[in-house]
């Protein structure tokens, strides 16, 4: 211990991590993410079918759910291969296949009504979350195509089943 | 009448891989002849060792990725990686010294990375790096230099070692530079070395394979700090030209800087990394514990380089002016 | 004259013009039946004729039907065949056209008459410009009505000519400007009154010497001093839109707006010279000037060709065919189309017919790892690094493919023609701007659903909320609060 230059050295290491330690500390609190708008720009990644396959009822409650850390980001069966890459760009994670118990990918579809079977009784109007379907009780019911994202929950409340996603 | 189809554009300019390698070889010749006239015929032998080691080693890594291995080896880029660390050892060290730097420079710092176009590292520099560092001895062993040298050859300090040893003994400057090793530029021999590297050099810049880019900053950023140094302390430190004509500069400045693969990959990302290697290697062989810092220069800069590449990226025509 | 601005990165290629360029301007015969394409590309067009109707030269055949389309006029006389399926030049290899036999008689619709050109306000020559039919006749076949139009609304100041033909081969401008200097001229004035512009200037390349003096020597006859003439140096790609408008204003397109943004309008010579065609007879647009060359072209040539012209009778009527052809492109050898057969028919989008041989074509080899030489960032026109976007298109994360500037790359080919390990890099490019397009139509498409999904919501909440109200009213009526609601 009598080395001269041991009390310089140690001195200077303190400092150093003390140094870094405050600098770390300042860029905890000032650098932060917005971890408010996370949910937001998790949203803006998904397909806003709001069909529900991933066992929450939206997109949006989905997002949420992610950012919370409730949810993993394989299970969006429409949003496929693509959605989960984009959340995995995001959040920094590893991409991974679409979970097939939250549903198959498939190929976009819209909903399309045989208007030959349709009765009119406008019960899947306000099942589909896009108001999407335009008609009226005892008027003929159609699908705007373009508007309608494929989620598919307009088909069980059909009482004849004219509803067909293609 | 049918035609056959294919993606445009429907001509291409007439490089290629094992072109530009071809190139790279022949602008090394000046320097492997210099060498063979200073110290002798063993350059030669180093040369076929390492050349021979490299290839098999690099047939032998591609059987085990299974690839298809007749382009690969066709395509030269080993053989500039085995001339290049031929050239940087010295020539008195052991065969089987060379070919175990080959084998570690082309197995550990270019297949366990993935190959050509996928090392991080310059492979020859992780096999002089890896030698160096493991036989210090040898690797700094080298032959006096006279011209029409025997087989067998006399051993002696370079410059760089010289003026370490005697900055060490507290000679000055001028009294250290009438030592042997040196000659009118720097190393006596080194200063003939240098000198073909940079013709090499030179040819590499007009045919088109190297960019000024990264020699002009390398020469500059070793050439800057030693001018600076020199002018306020000249007792202590050694002239710019000293440096540039002393040690593997040249060669390290047009050959060994320059691999693209593992430097950065943008013009202005090409200015800082050669300008980091300049530095770096002043600084290893004023302050650092080897005679020649252009070795471990390259490899700091290559860790930096992915970072030099992200923020470097240059202005797309049509995005604002950052 | 030196430009303002100019774009370090190009390439000098060998031009293989001069062969073409031995023989002066000709009209190519009338084809003996017309194969009209109705896919336009960016849109379609609908057939407004039927199998059995008379049609004559100029009369309409096809209107606008989706997208961005432009009409389409008979380019014979004749009756009509029949309107099927035949290969085409477009990437699904086929596609609906109009087969037209000609009799023979090439006669004019006889309502066909030369516009009264002082009589037609800016927006009248607008509008007759786009039932002419006539499209940029540069290979974007972009209706030139439709781009007036645009100008127009943005008060464009200066409308650049571009006569800079840099790509290997194409030299059918070079023969418009040398021959019909007048009818470029005569264009440009008309373009200029419809758009606005209060300037013009004809961009040449300076490997033209003949166009330019041509065109100099036309417009000092004129003595309009709003027109001038400027030469460019020969690199390519020069003639790509950016490029061009840095070079000849200094000024560059900002990445997500078109030039009328910043004042400028660009249109090709040709466009300009077909402007002036139907300003002087009223014919609309069913001809254009293409160059037939290549190796395997016996005597290379510019033809004034009919729409509609299979190329195989193009070819025939120069020289037919030499040597062993390999490749039929549609286009220059550095962004051309290869086409599958000569059975295709002559569009107005084609300018060039090249038909190669071994001696027009350099073999590719093999494809080998990306050495990361940036000899492709050296070339690149649109100042990217191609051989950073290469490593993000092949490992599909479109985050980083979009910072390095996929959406910018014009796909002029420069970084394939330079790299040395002939990494097919602009077919690489494209595949992944047509996906990041489609993962971006996608996001839009989201991004609509989200909207709607919310005003869903918000209507739920408002009938919600109403019911509730109409709720409490009634209960307190029932409850006989009287809260000053009088009996209607």
């Amino acid at each position: 211990m009598s080395d001269p230059t041991v009390l310089p050295a140690i001195a200077v290491g303190a400092a150093f991590a003390a140094g870094m330690g405050a600098a770390l500390g300042w860029a905890a609190t000032r650098l932060r993410p917005d971890e408010d708008r996370l949910p937001e720009a998790i949203n803006a990644l998904l397909p806003q079918t709001q069909c529900g396959q991933c066992r929450y009822p939206g997109c949006r409650p989905y997002a949420e759910a992610i950012a919370r850390g409730e949810a993993d980001i394989d299970q969006c069966p429409p949003g496929g291969e693509a959605t989960v890459h984009a959340l995995a760009d995001l959040l920094g994670r590893k991409a991974k296949p679409v979970d097939p118990q939250y549903g198959p990918v498939s190929q976009r579809v819209v909903a399309v009504i045989d208007e030959e079977r349709c009765i009119g009784c406008a019960l899947c109007l306000p099942a589909c979350p896009v108001d999407a379907i335009i008609g009226a009780p005892r008027f003929m019911h159609t699908v705007i195509g373009s508007h309608c994202t494929g989620c598919g929950l307009c088909v069980p409340p059909c009482p004849v089943d004219c509803i067909e996603l293609r | 009448m049918r035609f056959e189809t294919a993606g445009a554009p429907h001509v291409i300019a007439g490089f290629t891989v094992p072109r530009v390698m071809t190139q790279v070889l022949i602008a090394l010749v000046p320097v492997a002849t210099a060498q063979v006239a200073l110290f002798g015929p063993r350059v030669l032998l180093q040369l076929a060792v390492c050349a021979a080691t490299a290839l098999a080693c690099e047939a032998m890594a591609l059987r085990a990725r299974r690839i298809e291995a007749r382009r690969f080896l066709a395509d030269g880029s080993v053989l500039v990686t085995a001339a290049l660390l031929a050239l940087s050892v010295p020539p008195l060290l052991p065969w089987w010294l060379a070919a175990f730097g080959t084998a570690v420079a082309v197995l550990l710092g270019k297949h366990a990375y993935g190959g050509l176009g996928c090392n991080p590292f310059n492979p020859a520099m992780v096999g002089y790096a890896v030698l160096l560092v493991s036989f210090p001895l040898e690797m700094t062993r080298w032959p006096v230099p006279s011209f029409g040298a025997p087989w067998d050859a006399v051993t002696g300090a370079t410059a760089l070692d010289q003026l370490r040893t005697g900055l060490g003994q507290r000679l000055t400057m001028q009294e250290i530079f009438v030592l042997p090793p040196f000659g009118l530029l720097g190393d006596a021999g080194g200063q003939w070395i240098n000198a073909t590297a940079l013709l090499g050099g030179l040819y590499l810049l007009a045919r088109g394979i190297v960019r000024w880019h990264i020699p002009a900053a390398m020469l500059v950023g070793l050439a800057l700090p030693a001018a600076l140094a020199h002018t306020f302390d000249p007792g202590a430190h050694a002239a710019a030209t000293f440096h540039l004509f002393s040690g593997a500069t040249m060669l390290g400045a047009f050959f060994i800087a320059t691999d693209p693969v593992s430097a950065a990959t943008s013009d202005r990302g090409r200015l800082y990394y050669g300008a980091g290697v300049g530095a770096l290697t002043w600084v290893i062989r004023t302050w650092g514990g080897y005679p020649d810092g252009i070795a471990f220069a390259v490899l700091l800069m290559n860790l930096a380089a992915p970072l030099l590449d992200r923020y470097t990226v240059p202005r797309i025509h049509g995005h604002p002016k950052r | 004259m030196a430009p303002p601005g100019r774009f370090a990165d190009g390439l000098r290629l060998e031009s293989h013009k001069a062969r073409a360029m031995r023989h002066r301007l000709r009209a190519a015969a009338a084809p003996a039946c017309a194969v009209i394409a109705l896919d336009q590309g960016r849109g379609d067009a609908d057939p407004v004729v039927g199998p059995g109707d008379r049609v004559f030269v100029g009369t309409p055949i096809a209107r606008p039907a989706s997208g961005v389309a432009a009409t389409i006029h008979s380019p014979v006389c004749g009756i009509v065949r029949e309107i099927a399926q035949r290969e085409t030049a477009a990437p699904a290899g086929s596609g609906p056209c109009i087969v037209i036999d000609s009799d023979g008689s090439d006669a004019r619709d006889p309502r066909i008459a030369a516009p009264a050109l002082e009589s037609l306000g800016p927006e009248d020559l607008i509008a007759r410009i786009l039932e002419a039919g006539i499209v940029g006749l540069g290979g974007a076949a972009y209706p030139t009505g439709v781009k007036l139009a645009t100008a127009r609304e943005r008060s464009v100041e200066h409308l650049v000519l571009n006569g800079a033909e840099c790509e290997p081969w194409i030299c059918c401008d070079d023969a418009l400007m040398r021959e019909r200097a007048d009818d470029i001229l005569l264009g440009t004035r008309i373009m200029m009154v419809t758009c606005g512009a209060r300037r013009a200037t004809i961009a040449v390349e300076d490997d033209k010497p003949e166009a330019i003096e041509a065109l100099r020597r036309a417009s000092s006859a004129l003595g309009d001093d709003r027109l001038e003439v400027v030469a460019l140096p020969a690199l390519y790609p020069a003639g790509a839109e950016g490029p061009l408008l840095l070079a000849v204003t200094g000024l560059e397109v900002p990445h997500d707006a078109f030039p009328p943004s910043i004042g400028l309008l660009c249109q090709n010579v040709g466009t300009a010279a077909a402007v002036a065609s139907w300003a002087r007879s009223g014919e609309p647009c069913i001809s254009r000037v293409v160059t037939v060359t290549g190796s395997g072209v016996g005597e290379p040539a510019n033809l004034e060709a009919r729409i509609g012209t299979p190329l195989a009778a193009l070819v025939a009527e120069c020289g037919g065919h030499r040597g062993e052809p390999r490749r039929l492109i549609a286009g220059g050898s550095m962004t051309g189309t290869a086409l599958a057969t000569d059975d295709v028919a002559l569009t107005k989008a084609m300018n060039c017919i090249l038909v190669a041989t071994a001696l027009d074509l350099v073999p590719r080899g093999e494809e080998m790892p990306c050495i990361r030489c940036g000899d492709c960032a050296s070339a690149c026109p649109a100042g990217l690094l191609p051989q950073q976007l290469l490593r993000a298109v092949t490992s599909g994360v479109t985050a980083e493919a979009g910072r390095y500037g996929l959406a910018d790359c014009i796909e002029c080919g420069c970084c394939d023609y330079v790299c040395p390990s002939r990494i097919p890099l602009t077919s690489r490019f494209r595949a992944a701007r047509a996906e990041a397009r489609a993962l971006a139509a996608d996001r839009q498409r989201a991004e609509a659903a989200r909207r709607r999904f919310e005003q869903h919501q918000r209507r739920l909440a408002m009938q919600a909320e109403a019911e509730r109200q109409a709720f409490e009213e009634a209960r307190r009526l029932a409850r006989g609060d009287g809260a000053g609601r009088s009996d209607p």
